[in-house]
């Protein structure tokens, strides 16, 4: 074994054009990045403010940014899927071979999985949750940033990835024996599980900080039942991720062991049993659907609250259909391989506990749709995004319900049939609660409202796109064509195809259009500068602050006496209080210790993954060795004075409306 | 625009493969795939009881409640009617309960491993997913085929599957149900296609670089002379297929060309399955002896070959 | 921007709380409270092992199955030695309470004794197993036994450099309210240790050896 391991200059794909392309267009981006730091000085701020920062806000806008990158990485995969199938027709091989082709459906799925969805909904909830439940931040901040860190070192392993060595050919399950070591030798199964298993660990912990700030550092006066419907839905969620991420974890480590150290949890030989990781895979990972699905139910009821000026109607319903959601989400996980042959009492018991889901499900489509009922519908860019959401989503539940009855997934498993369902969930329901959280809350985060033109502009793009992109993909599934298919060589396909390729192209205008919005906004900021923090007149606490929040959140915590807190302190005249005194506030310290710790645990992996076996020890001593140094720190936190509060308070309530200033 | 463009592609969607254009789930040409068929359709029907409403609630609020309709009712702290959310839980319910008996009823009678009821004597083919090909071994026959399967029309098939390497999933859709392949298991299948013709087969499991490739026709003979006469053609162009044939077999291809094989070695599908079955318990305790007619969830079927001898074919 | 630094535990400098009097108190609760959940997580990694355990543990591919390998009088010893550690770990909490540095620093040295023995005793049965043959590469049965027996082998492995950090800890620093924070965590994943070896012991042990 040589100094690097396996690794050789042969890793780099350097006679791959597309490869090469992209990874130049990525690097001359980063040397842009770089010379624009250097030259206007922000080295230091980015250190200083963002990269150690320990402020769930900075933190939480981040992850989107992560989020956003992953998304046109993963978009760029999806559209080359879609445009190899569309020119792959009547037997043409098209322009990728299995070879890329096979890691690019892999890449897809894990990137807009772990590395999109997660980090988006992730991000969305620390910008917000500690805000609405009146917290100064999250209970453990300095474990905050490193999750952070910990998912971006994942994110940059895959993408590693694309320019040093492969990528896992097997599908984003990977189930073995495939990505066993006899039928996946290369390094592409080992990048997909560190990646996951670094990112995996975040999430973990992220979720271990949340339910412990949800359950511990409300405002005083907040029950668990006032507690705005956005964090209820993401406790559910954390809940979820705290008892299903292990399960993950364990189920890595035995493939781990299988390819590095010839053990059989899951090969064909010396009696390992393939379908147990199949099983826990999936135990693991239907809860993560409704991990992705549950946040972003939150955002819509918010929303529409918000948006009709009108309380959530069903409060209650809405909190126990969440819960009933998130247990189910538990006890449905064989409906993933009905065709596995369990007997019809097993399949039959997975399908009706499937099929329950829609209950609660269908009870949070009501209780939007009474929300709405003699309500003042603003039309924003939100509101479309959320009614684009429930058209879109009952369309996927019903599919998901066909779905779930064992007869009817007998030939239906596989096709494009399911993938059209859980994009149809997955788009229809996560991304697009996240693009309508991401414009609801941006004046929140960043202090200046989005551009609603081009908002509307993206909105559209993206629901007529994913009706042209993903409505063909039912009739395919109908006409029997199976998922991850190369090329095709079925004349009736062929239409079909070519309306799913162009809508690809529509969904990309709609991702472009969100790029021009970003830029225009940027441009417009003065003109579109949220001056009182409360833009949409809301309901819950994160309104009450400035926007951008003042770094402490609260000057003063806040009492809570209503769900719709806000709203109940704004009509009581108790909002936008100006006061004299403050008391000094204990805040932590940034620290780089989350990037020291996250990047000693990447060389490790990396080292891993390629079998340089220095390396590894070395990554991994750093990674204990720093966290050590952290809990020996003593310089972690200080207080803010009053002095300081009453300047920054002031300043905010400058601009607060003046018949409401006490 | 949107409820109207959704329903045009809908409406577009379901005329196209209702008139079976092509082939497909829903222009079945077998029993199962038939009921199958009427199950999807039957259970989409009902759901559109609750799914149509809501989208049309959805726009109609929408349009009736925006904010420059301010002559329209206006009730900011109304959130909670009993009436409405009765409804709103008991509807849904309803409606699942419905479902969840259709499910329960249908799984039983589709139930890949129940043979076919009042069609005769199944005939049995012994399918192998290899790296990426199909091997169909017929042990009544004694012939063996890659990548061509072929039956008479109107004579259930029982498929006894398993996979000499990774996993795959053995579907013909215009006759019904797939299931999975998986080394060291056996897993079954019956089908009975009720009209002869050529239908397309493949995996529709994913399971490497020649997965694409893994394509095969289902032939359903007019009569059962007309599959005698194939038989007699296999006997006739067809080499032997012993250990050694078996091992060059199984060296990945894609695209493999339709071979024949005249003389199979006796039990050669339940030597595959051992192969990696040895390994397994002897009496694992979620394991039903090798005689429980039906008993198949996921140790039986590890365990029904066991002693492959019992097998006689046509049973159960 | 003015400051005043304080000494605090990392992970739980959190911005909470109006009132200085409770803070401390309230943030090391957080810091317990987030450990108990992580520890519930670590019982949802050790139940999916027992899960793969339960599932594998007849497929012996030929080779020895659990009453061919286990020694039940060893394992035995090695089981009492870590619930001793566990009662042993419960006096240095009351010492540590009780602000009683030196016995507390004498209990957490005789409960690494015992913790130090029962890993001893576990890594000479790992070697005498494989070499006799009998690694984890032989058969999924073994692959896990040693999987699931060594996962709670590498948690009390890391309990070890965790109580030896915290003896230097009170050592150097004594009993303050955020070492004791730390030493509560540490016993809460001690006990958690205990228990979960103890439902190895019963599954693994003495069920395969019947």
């Amino acid at each position: 074994m040589s100094f690097l391991g396996k690794l050789t200059i042969e890793a780099v794909p350097y006679h791959e054009p597309i490869i090469m392309v992209a990874l130049s267009v990525v690097a001359l981006l980063g040397i842009a990045l770089a010379v624009y730091l250097t030259k206007a000085d922000k080295w230091g701020m980015l250190w200083n403010d963002w990269i150690t920062s320990i402020d769930h806000k900075r933190l939480g806008i981040m992850y989107i940014i992560l989020a956003l990158i992953m998304l046109l990485r993963g978009f760029a995969d999806a559209i080359m899927m879609r445009t190899q199938l569309a020119m792959a027709t009547n037997g043409a091989e098209g322009y990728l071979p299995p070879e890329h082709y096979d890691q690019i459906f892999t890449a897809h799925g894990v990137i807009m999985i772990i590395f999109m969805a997660m980090p988006f909904m992730i991000g969305l909830m620390n910008i917000i949750l500690p805000l609405q439940v009146g917290a100064r931040d999250v209970a453990f901040p300095f474990l905050n940033n490193l999750s952070f860190w910990l998912t971006a070192g994942g994110a940059v392993l895959i993408n590693i990835s694309l320019g040093l060595g492969e990528f896992a050919k097997t599908g984003w399950v990977a189930y073995p024996p495939l990505s066993g070591l006899e039928y996946s030798p290369g390094v592409g199964v080992d990048y997909y599980i560190w990646a996951l298993q670094i990112s995996g660990l975040g999430t973990l912990l992220t979720a271990v900080n949340f339910l412990v700030t949800v359950f511990k550092m409300r405002a005083p006066g907040m029950k668990l039942m006032q507690m705005p419907i956005f964090t209820w839905t993401c406790t559910w969620a954390n809940i979820l991720i705290a008892a299903s991420f292990p399960i993950l974890t364990a189920v890595l480590a035995m493939l781990t062991l299988d390819r590095y150290m010839d053990f059989h949890f899951f090969t064909n030989e010396a009696g390992g049993n393939s379908m147990m990781y199949i099983n826990l895979f999936w135990a693991w990972g239907h809860p993560e659907v409704y991990i992705l699905v549950l946040p972003a139910f939150g955002i819509f009821s918010e929303i529409i609250s918000t948006f009709t000026a009108k309380r959530l109607f069903g409060y209650k319903s809405m909190v126990y259909a969440s819960g009933a959601i998130a247990i189910l989400g538990f006890i449905v996980w064989l409906h993933h391989f009905f065709t596995m042959g369990s007997s019809a009492n097993v399949n039959a018991f997975f399908g009706i506990m499937t099929m329950i889901i829609a209950v609660p499900t269908g009870v949070k489509l009501f209780n939007w749709i009474f929300t709405i009922y003699r309500g003042r519908l603003r039309i924003t860019v939100p509101v479309l995004w959320t009614l684009g959401f429930i058209v879109t989503f009952t369309i996927g539940g019903m599919t998901g319900v066909l779905l779930a009855i064992p007869g009817a997934d007998y030939v239906l498993h596989n096709s494009l049939f399911l993938i059209a369902h859980f994009h149809n969930t997955i788009i229809g329901g996560a991304v697009f609660g996240y693009l309508a959280g991401f414009a609801y809350w941006f004046p929140k985060a960043v202090g200046f409202k989005l551009d609603e033109r081009w908002g509307k502009a993206s909105f559209w793009c993206w629901q007529i796109g994913f009706l042209l992109a993903f409505m063909p993909l039912y009739v395919l599934g109908f006409l029997g064509m199976t998922r991850r298919l190369n090329h095709t060589d079925n004349p009736d396909w062929n239409i079909w195809l070519y309306i799913a390729a162009f809508g690809a192209v529509v969904i990309a205008f709609g991702i472009l259009f969100q790029v021009i919005q970003l830029v225009v906004s940027f441009i417009n900021r003065e003109a579109l500068d949220d001056t009182t923090g409360d833009p949409w007149n809301g309901h819950t606490l994160e309104w009450s602050t400035a926007s951008p929040p003042q770094f402490y959140n609260f000057a003063k915590i806040p009492h809570v006496n209503d769900i719709d807190t806000w709203t109940d302190m704004k009509e009581k005249g108790e909002a936008y209080q100006r006061h004299e005194d403050y008391e000094p506030i204990h805040m932590p310290k940034n620290t780089p210790a989350g990037i020291q710790i996250s990047a000693s645990l990447t060389v490790f992996c990396f080292a891993m993954i390629w079998h340089i076996w220095w390396l590894a020890p070395i990554g991994l001593i750093g990674a204990i060795g720093f966290f050590i140094k952290r809990c020996y720190t003593s310089d972690v936190d200080y207080y803010v004075q009053p002095d300081e509060i009453k300047r920054i308070e002031h300043e905010h309530l400058k601009n607060a409306p003046k018949e409401v200033t006490a | 625009m949107l409820i109207r463009n959704l329903s045009k592609i809908a409406l577009t969607a379901i005329a196209l493969t209702l008139a079976g254009c092509s082939g497909g789930v829903l222009d079945p040409k077998g029993q199962v795939g038939v009921e199958e068929k009427w199950l999807i359709i039957i259970c989409t029907l009902l759901m559109l009881i609750v799914v149509i409403p809501v989208i049309v609630m959805t726009l109609y609020f929408a349009w009736k409640y925006r904010a420059s309709r301010d002559f329209e009712v206006y009730t900011p702290k109304w959130a909670h009617s009993v009436k409405i959310e009765s409804a709103v839980w008991s509807i849904p319910v309803l409606i699942i309960i419905v479902l969840g008996i259709i499910t329960w009823k249908s799984t039983h009678a589709l139930d890949p491993y129940k043979p076919i009821e009042g069609r005769g004597e199944h005939m049995t083919v012994e399918v192998v997913s290899l790296n990426w090909k199909w091997l169909f071994i017929y042990p009544e026959q004694g012939i063996a085929t890659v990548n061509e399967l072929v039956f008479p029309a109107d004579k259930p098939v029982k498929f006894k599957i398993t996979s000499e390497s990774t996993m795959n999933s053995f579907f013909i859709p215009q006759l019904g149900s797939q299931i999975y392949s998986m080394a060291g298991m056996e897993t079954k299948l019956h089908l009975i296609a009720d009209e002869p013709g050529t239908y397309d087969g493949f995996s529709s499991n994913y399971s490497g670089a020649g997965f694409t490739g893994m394509q095969f026709d289902a032939i359903a003979t007019p009569t059962k002379d007309d599959f005698d006469a194939w038989v007699e053609k296999v006997k006739q162009q067809g080499g032997e297929l012993d250990q050694a044939q078996y091992k060059a077999l199984i060296e990945p291809t894609e695209y493999h060309p339709v071979t024949y094989f005249a003389d199979v070695e006796d039990n050669l599908f339940n030597t595959i399955i051992m192969k990696y079955m040895k390994d397994h318990g002897e009496m694992s305790y979620y394991s039903k002896p090798n005689n429980a007619v039906e008993g198949h969830h996921e140790g039986a079927q590890k365990m029904s070959h066991h002693s492959g001898a019992h097998d006689s074919g046509a049973e159960e | 921007m003015s400051s005043v630094p304080s000494s605090l535990n990392p992970n739980d400098a959190g911005g909470h709380g109006d009132s200085h009097d409770h803070e401390h108190h309230d943030t090391g609760g957080n810091t317990v409270f987030g450990f108990w959940l992580y520890l519930m997580t670590d019982c949802l990694l050790f139940a999916s092992f027992f899960a793969t355990y339960a599932v594998l543990y007849m497929n012996t591919a030929g080779g020895v199955s659990g009453k061919d390998i286990f020694e039940l009088d060893f394992v035995a010893v090695e089981t009492a030695a870590l619930l001793l550690s566990s009662i042993t770990f419960g006096f240095a909490m009351i010492a540590a309470h009780a602000q009683k540095k030196a016995l507390t620093l004498t209990w957490l040295g005789v409960t690494f004794a015992f913790g130090a023995v029962f890993i001893g005793m576990e890594i000479y049965e790992f070697h005498h197993l494989i070499v006799n043959g009998n690694g984890p590469q032989e058969s999924a049965f073994l692959t896990a036994f040693f999987s699931l027996v060594g996962l709670h082998g590498a948690h009390v492995t890391a309990g070890l450099i965790w109580m030896t950090i915290m003896i230097i800890e009170v050592a150097r620093r004594g009993l303050g309210s955020h070492t004791v924070t730390r030493l509560s965590c540490l016993s809460l994943f001690w006990h958690f240790l205990d228990i979960v070896w103890i439902c190895v012991f019963t599954v693994v042990y003495l069920i395969g050896a019947m």
